[in-house]
């Protein structure tokens, strides 16, 4: 449709300019009606009311400008400080673009801020909080109870993120990420709060201190040494490349040398 | 591909050296004369020391096999000095702390022992399970040179059946092997043979009571596994290898087409000195390389799979390299089942598993008796075959290859989903289809490839190879003289044998008599006769080389 | 055994059609720098020494480290935490071994006559005498042995051989029990689940509240009674009942009629045990609720009845069904209404859950 054009209007004028008087509307109104978040007994902080204008910048555009969710994001009502601390504090949130996994990236938003954002979307619903560092401290615990942490492990986490930790394949392009580096503080907040299509691990199934002992037990595993590379951690496949390459290739370069015959001197 | 060669000095008709005179031995010495006195060493060391074993890198592919299994033997006896084959429950209180008072098999139990508490022990089990994985891919790679040379052909038949029925027993050994430790990973490939067991129609189940001793998992399997796994198998592989090597002595290794080398001799070094150099030299080369990688490449770590829990599983459960192929089928099939009456058939575990792994092995055990009726040989061949001269076989050996290795690939499809970031669902559908496109286009590729191999030879024997000179005649005109090949090149290049197709055997003589020949060809057999040999380009006579030598009196051509 | 000049290999194979260029013999042996310089020669015959000379050097060291480096010392070292002890004693003995292999090798290259020579073969096959020689020796042993007339003693004997092989196999015939329809039904058919049998956590035993299991929640669950088996029964058992108990929103899923009271309030049970192959299965998406199993990749609809909807497996995950106690703790109505775990030939799969199933 050109500017000046001559003919006296075009086709689409009549259903465009309704579009744009509705989207006119809208606008106004978005930008002028009162806020109707008001905070949950308490009124307004400082960091709440901080929160919210961050939130309204950065996390409306998909999840709503009162968390109530919007096709592009689920509703946050009732998902708690601790998701919101987990998902930005490993900057998967904010999403580069919408899709089914958010991988974890560089974060971008000071703790601070992100403290703020988790105190706003607290008030929205109860869930869960950001936790005391003694919910998951296994500095106390016994061998014993590290080792039970490791069955708790193999039985409810290693299907998805795989026996040592370094992550598995999920259908359609998803996956579930190694842990290897994560903060105690994320590995219970993550439980907890079900992140994406991780399910939630409650307490009244897994109560703190067996969230303990599985965090316990992946720092164990960390710090275990290695009797050589090792490959990537993922197993017979990469147990078999090497023993093709590495073996195989390498026993045939020795070979061609026996087979061969000394430098001829002519 | 142009090779400039070089005027080539003709190759003499050289026998062999005759001895030095006067040696290290006057005379027999006396341990030796002992030995004689009972076992004729006398006899057997004039005969056997001075055996010819021709010199290729592609022959010390079975070397690697068959040293690779007396690594296992060795490091095998020292794991069995601490291993206990119990499923009997224990708690644990050794040094690895992570498991501190779990309850775990015995077998479990003492793997960890003798992974954190026996001085060398990780070692030993480290180089015992490279030494399974280098083994099985040495046959591997054996079964394909000898396939792709036709080294299989008469007298030596027999040798390939055995080396199949070797590579069976194997992968069986292999997979007993590494379940003993009865840890996560192992285990849950056990649940996934008793789910195999259970689809084989109307046996399933008594087959799978008998194995396990009843219901999944018993307290019996560990200790069945390992009486197969340290007994039964190794005697019977060392029964079929001392075959194999006999008969390999018998036969006298195979040879590639060469100047000297004819289908009545054996052309090489002696076995003492050179032989033993070099074959006990390569023993303690892959020895030595099979430590080493036990020393700086970690393998199986069952610490952290954890002692096997019918309850739990990981992320990335595949067997060991040499089963994937199975694990990959089993993947990409479909969910078929038949549900008649009261009874269950399941296609979709009975068919890649059992029918597979059988149509597999039953078409690598019969292709040489096949491939002797395709082309009607009947003559013993003991000069190989270089891959191009028989481009259908090769063809049909890339696109076995290729099969197996798209199955392979469907066996770790989760793993190739998150570490290319890829969808699971997508690579299993994009297999499915691929396994049976894939290989028909690596067929045509390879024998296209090979056809034009065989030209190129042709050329070249014809021709000469390019001298990479321009030379510009009086007249203008530009031309690469070709520069003529030696004539040892010449004649190993015109060395095969080539295959006619067969003709079909009339079904009535000229006066309309049915013919009863017993060497009688079929029209099917005629057909295929002449898909197996009818491309191959045919290898240039006596007189067209006289002719092209001819050509080099006449002015150069422009190529 | 001499070589022999075999005569059954006959010479028709060096006709002008098979050998266009007649064979020029062994090439001329080209004589390497160690047979032409001494200097050469004496050189590779030092460094032959020196390899096999560093072999014993390495073996003392591999004896040091043995008893001397502790057992559970570490060092880190280009991103790996080395488990010292474990990769010294292999680099020692490793490259010992190695190391004499590479002497034997170089020694043969450089210093060993590499002179060609050539070996006849004898055929595999007999010559036509030694053929005639069998079959006169076979002939005069039939004659010995005296049933030239006597047809039925070989014919007995094989079959009395044959036959010997039948109590060889019935021996093994206690290899296992029967899996008779008695003994299925007992066994492979049969778990403890039962009326009233609560549902607790697996690995700390804990009983499940209902209440206290939120949406999008996955438990990896057990029945109370399993602890009351020990050894051989008790990992029998742990491979039929395990559970994978899941929370979603009751108005985002399908429920059959048939099973609308066998969930509590968006609580669903379904077992844990594959219908592919049989291992166990938590792999569960808590936003498409499918449940994906990590050795074959099937993959599940628990918002669906547990409908198969990719992958190699046939049959829909077996649902048990649940119903609260008095103190609001999850417990099992009855035992699995089907057999769990992989397919076998015997099973009657007519009755279990299809999609679109009332």
């Amino acid at each position: 449709m050109r500017l000046g054009s001559s003919r006296r209007r075009h086709r689409a004028a009549r259903p465009l300019s309704l579009v744009l008087a509705l989207f006119l509307m809208g606008a106004l109104y978005a930008a002028l009606s009162p806020a109707t978040q008001v905070a949950a007994d308490t009124g307004m902080s400082a960091q709440v009311a901080e929160g919210k204008a961050l939130f309204q910048v950065t996390c409306s555009s998909c999840h709503g400008l009162n968390g109530e969710g919007t096709t592009q994001g689920p509703s946050l009502v009732g998902v708690g400080a601790a998701a919101v601390e987990f998902q930005m504090a490993t900057n998967r949130m904010p999403m580069a673009k919408p899709g089914a996994q958010a991988p974890r990236k560089v974060v971008q938003y000071t703790a601070e801020e992100i403290n703020n954002i988790a105190r706003y979307v607290h008030t929205l619903g109860p869930g869960p909080d950001i936790p005391n560092s003694s919910a998951y401290d296994y500095s106390a615990l016994t061998d014993e109870d590290i080792a039970k942490g490791g069955e708790l492990f193999r039985t409810n986490c290693s299907a998805c993120h795989q026996a040592a930790a370094n992550g598995g394949a999920l259908p359609n392009g998803k996956y579930a990420p190694a842990l290897h580096g994560v903060e105690p503080l994320h590995i219970y907040e993550a439980m907890r709060t079900g992140p994406q299509q991780m399910p939630v691990f409650s307490a009244g199934a897994i109560p703190d201190e067996d969230v303990a002992a599985i965090i316990g037990y992946l720092k164990g595993i960390e710090e275990q040494p290695s009797s050589g590379f090792s490959l990537g951690g993922l197993g017979p496949v990469t147990e078999g490349f090497a023993g093709w390459v590495i073996g195989i290739g390498g026993l045939c370069l020795i070979a061609t040398w026996i087979a061969s015959t000394g430098a001829r001197a002519k | 591909m142009a090779k400039p060669t070089g005027i080539a000095a003709e190759g003499e008709v050289l026998q062999t050296r005759t001895p030095d005179q006067g040696g290290a031995l006057k005379t027999m010495p006396a341990p030796a004369t002992w030995l004689d006195e009972r076992i004729g060493l006398g006899k057997l060391g004039k005969a056997a020391l001075r055996k010819v074993f021709p010199d290729h890198w592609s022959f010390l592919l079975g070397e690697i096999a068959l040293y690779s299994f007396i690594v296992l033997l060795l490091t095998g006896i020292f794991l069995t000095i601490w291993f206990r084959p119990s499923m009997a429950e224990i708690e644990y209180q050794g040094s690895y702390e992570l498991m501190r008072g779990l309850h775990m098999s015995q077998a479990f139990e003492s793997t960890l022992q003798i992974s954190f508490d026996v001085r060398g022990g990780m070692l030993v089990r480290q180089i015992h399970h490279w030494g399974a994985i280098l083994f099985m891919a040495a046959m591997t790679a054996h079964m394909l040179r000898v396939f792709f040379t036709g080294a299989f052909r008469k007298p030596r038949e027999l040798n390939w059946l055995i080396g199949v029925v070797l590579l069976s027993l194997g992968m069986i050994a292999g997979m007993t092997g590494y379940s003993l430790p009865d840890d996560l990973l192992s285990g849950t490939g056990l649940r996934f043979t008793d789910g195999a067991i259970r689809s084989i129609p109307l046996v399933g189940t008594w087959i799978e009571f008998f194995v396990f001793g009843g219901e999944y998992p018993g307290d019996m399997i560990i200790a069945r596994f390992y009486m197969a796994h340290i007994l039964l198998l190794p005697a019977i592989l060392l029964g079929l290898i001392s075959a194999h090597m006999a008969l390999v002595v018998y036969h006298k290794h195979s040879l590639f087409p060469g100047p000297g080398r004819t289908e009545n001799n054996v052309v090489g070094y002696p076995l003492f000195p050179v032989y033993m150099a070099k074959a006990g030299g390569f023993f303690f080369i892959v020895f030595g390389v099979l430590i080493l990688m036990g020393a700086t490449m970690s393998i199986n770590q069952v610490w952290l799979y954890g002692p096997y829990n019918p309850a739990q599983v990981t992320a990335g459960s595949q067997p060991d390299w040499y089963m994937g192929w199975v694990e990959g089928a089993v993947r990409i099939m479909p969910g078929w089942e038949s549900h008649w009456g009261g009874t269950t058939w399941s296609w979709n575990v009975f068919l890649p598993f059992a029918v597979l792994m059988g149509l597999f092995y039953t078409a690598l055990a019969v292709w040489p008796f096949i491939e002797a009726w395709l082309t009607g040989d009947k003559r013993p061949h003991h000069i190989l075959d270089r891959p191009r001269n028989a481009p259908t076989r090769t063809a049909l050996g890339v696109a076995g290859m290729t099969f197996y290795g798209l199955m392979w690939a469907g066996g770790g499809n989760d793993i190739i989903a998150t570490q290319f970031n890829v969808s699971l669902n997508a690579v299993t559908y994009f297999l499915r289809v691929a396994v049976f496109v894939g290989p028909v286009i690596a067929f045509i590729i390879t024998k296209r490839l090979c056809l034009s191999l065989q030209r190129a030879d042709r050329e070249r024997v014809l021709h000469g190879s390019e001298s990479g000179i321009i030379v510009r005649s009086p007249a203008g005109g530009y031309s690469e003289p070709h520069v003529p090949i030696s004539n040892d090149e010449a004649f190993a290049l015109t060395q095969h044998r080539q295959y006619p197709p067969l003709e079909e055997t009339p079904s009535h003589d000229e006066h309309g008599v049915k013919t009863s020949d017993p060497n009688k060809v079929s029209g099917l057999r005629a057909r295929l006769s002449a898909w197996y040999t009818g491309d191959d380009i045919v290898k240039p006579t006596r007189d067209e080389i006289a002719a092209s030598h001819h050509h080099e009196d006449e002015p150069k051509q422009l190529h | 055994m001499t070589p022999e000049h075999s005569t059954s290999l006959a010479t028709t194979e060096d006709d002008a059609l098979l050998h266009p260029i007649p064979n020029p013999g062994i090439e001329h042996h080209a004589e390497r720098y160690t047979d032409v310089d001494a200097k050469a020669a004496d050189r590779a015959y030092k460094q032959v020494v020196g390899i096999f000379g560093l072999v014993p050097l390495l073996a003392i060291a591999f004896v040091v480290i043995y008893f001397a480096v502790p057992r559970h010392a570490t060092a880190n070292l280009l991103g790996v935490n080395w488990h010292v002890h474990t990769t010294l004693l292999g680099l020692t003995g490793g490259l010992a071994v190695l190391l004499i292999g590479v002497g034997a090798i170089h020694w043969s290259r450089q210093l060993m006559n590499d002179t060609e020579i050539a070996e006849d073969r004898h055929a595999a096959a007999s010559t036509d005498e030694e053929r005639a020689g069998f079959v006169d020796v076979v002939n005069q042993g039939i004659r010995d042995a005296g049933v030239s007339r006597r047809k039925m003693i070989v014919a007995s004997l094989g079959g009395a051989l044959g036959i010997v092989a039948v109590p060889a196999i019935v021996t093994l015939a206690d290899i296992g029990p029967y899996p008779t329809a008695a003994n299925r039904r007992e066994t492979i058919e049969k778990t403890v689940w039962a009326d009233g049998v609560r549902v607790v956590n697996d690995a700390n035993r804990l009983p499940l509240k209902a209440s206290d299991i939120e949406i999008g929640q996955l438990v990896n669950a057990e029945p109370e009674n399993l602890w009351d088996l020990h050894g051989k029964d008790y990992m029998n058992m742990k491979s039929k009942t395990p559970l994978v108990v899941v929370r979603m929103d009751p108005n985002t899923i399908k429920i059959p009629e048939s099973r609308k009271d066998w969930h509590v309030g968006g609580i669903l049970a379904y077992s844990k045990i594959c219908t592919h192959v049989g291992c166990p299965i938590s792999l569960w998406e808590q936003q498409t609720h499918h449940l994906l199993c990590p050795c074959h990749q099937s993959t599940f609809d628990l918002g669906n009845s547990g409908v198969v909807v990719f992958g190699p497996a046939a049959r829909a995950l077996p649902q048990l069904p649940l119903k609260v106690d008095a103190e609001g703790y999850l417990v099992a109505q009855s035992d699995f209404t089907v057999p769990v775990g992989p397919s076998y030939f015997e099973r009657d799969s007519r009755n279990d859950y299809k999609d679109g199933d009332e």
